[in-house]
């Protein structure tokens, strides 16, 4: 690959109202006034698609066949939310960019998702808990863009919310069994929602500007998180770290390499359909 | 020549063989422009990811043109969004003789604690268990009678 779209820095330089900043190489050179509701919009389009190349990576390797299913299914609904999410940034950022050129032309620095749906899948225990936390913001996120003004991200939620409360559905599931079960099982299960939970703050930082303000999801998925951990005689662990900076574009390390993976034939091949 | 109605009406669901895409509740208009005999579908998908929706716009696509109808064009929509409500009953007898057990009226908002016996579709037994939540397609969960120990599919309450 040899151009970038686009190179964000740590810094981005504001560009004067009225200015018109030529992008080099593969994009039209266009106006990008970079909205707020864009920026909002993409952030729920990356959650949905890291986490489903996230969840893809179960595929053949899931602990049983019933389950390997399901995860690929899982991720299969997070990809089309993904899809119809990006295709709307796209139109609402006006620079001619697909849902195609959002997925597989941007580097890490212009992904908005959350830490949360990059962490590596770790064991079982972890992935379970992180499809738990996830859906249990989801759910209530997807059931509020239903009732919201926007009318895209209205009709998007009132779909996208029937396939999350299968999700939260599954997981929690997997959650209480697994906390409630063996010694063994139970450690690891626990262990898992200590490494997954000081992510959750990023999930719910309010953003009263937005469509759908995260904070107001605070007491619906309080209330899921607090009645399934309980139900799985888990904890919840003490900690005031609170690592944050997706949605500004700031990642771990792993984005990248995820990233690679899933950009790879895209850049090789640019505009390959099938 | 048949009617552009009838022709995409009759058009069958990729992953559900036995039912059409007007049982299954996904086809949502057909419209034919008297002046250039241009047809409009309208279609919606079951799942937002649904892999067979690609396939469904070129059957549509395929069943006009042999019905006379060479310039169409498929619109996806998606609001209001698709309900297992929507499947009718003729396209339920259907999936039920075929062995997929046809979804229960969707839940109301809300956890609802109790869960509703699915029906065996080839033996009629009430005692049946859910295997896996999802099954070979996103539409569908996997189950097993335990009366006549076979599994069968089960289309989701969506």
């Amino acid at each position: 690959m040899t151009a970038h779209v686009e190179q964000t820095g740590p810094e981005p330089v504001p560009t004067a109202p009225g200015t018109t900043s030529a992008v080099p190489g593969m994009t039209p050179a266009a106006p990008k006034p970079v909205t707020k509701r864009f920026e909002f919009v993409l952030g729920l389009a990356d959650d949905a698609l890291v986490a489903a190349q996230r969840l893809a990576e179960w595929c053949t390797r899931g602990p049983e066949m019933e389950e390997d299913i399901a995860l690929a299914n899982i991720a299969l609904d997070q990809l089309g939310a993904a899809r119809l999410l990006l295709t709307y940034a796209g139109e609402l950022e006006g620079a001619g960019r697909d849902e195609d050129a959002l997925a597989y032309r941007r580097d890490d620095r212009e992904f908005r998702n959350c830490l949360l749906v990059e962490l590596p899948n770790g064991d079982f225990a972890v992935t379970m808990a992180k499809l738990f936390f996830l859906a249990a913001y989801q759910v209530p996120l997807y059931t509020a863009l239903a009732g919201c003004g926007d009318e895209r991200l209205a009709a998007i939620g009132a779909k996208a919310r029937k396939e999350s409360a299968y999700h939260l559905e599954h997981a929690s599931l997997w959650v209480r069994r697994l906390g409630d079960g063996t010694d063994e099982s139970h450690r690891r299960m626990q262990a898992a929602v200590d490494e997954v939970w000081p992510y959750l703050h990023e999930l719910l930082t309010p953003d009263p500007a937005a469509p759908v303000d995260p904070a107001t999801l605070r007491a619906d998925f309080d209330s899921v998180v607090s009645r399934v951990l309980s139900e799985a005689t888990l904890t919840v662990p003490e900690t005031s770290w609170t690592p944050a900076g997706g949605r500004n574009g700031l990642h771990t390390e792993h984005l990248s390499y995820l990233l690679a993976e899933l950009q790879v034939l895209h850049r090789a091949h640019p505009g390959a359909s099938w | 020549m048949t009617t552009a109605r009838a022709a995409v009406a009759a058009v069958v669901d990729p992953e559900l063989r036995v039912i059409t895409i007007e049982e299954l509740g996904i086809l949502r208009s057909v419209a034919e422009e008297p002046a250039t005999g241009r047809v409009v579908v309208t279609i919606t998908p079951t799942y937002t990811g649904c892999p067979a929706m690609d396939v469904i716009r070129a059957d549509i696509r395929r069943a006009l043109a042999a019905a006379g109808h060479p310039q169409a064009e498929v619109r996806t929509v998606y609001t209001p969004a698709w309900s297992t409500d929507w499947i009718t009953e003729a396209g339920r007898a259907k999936l039920a003789r075929a062995g997929i057990a046809p979804p229960g009226p969707v839940r109301p908002a809300g956890p609802v604690p109790l869960t509703l016996t699915v029906r065996c579709p080839w033996c009629g037994s009430p005692e049946t268990e859910q295997i896996s939540r999802f099954g070979s397609t996103a539409c569908k969960a996997l189950r097993r009678c335990r009366s006549c120990t076979e599994p069968f599919d089960h289309l989701k309450a969506l």
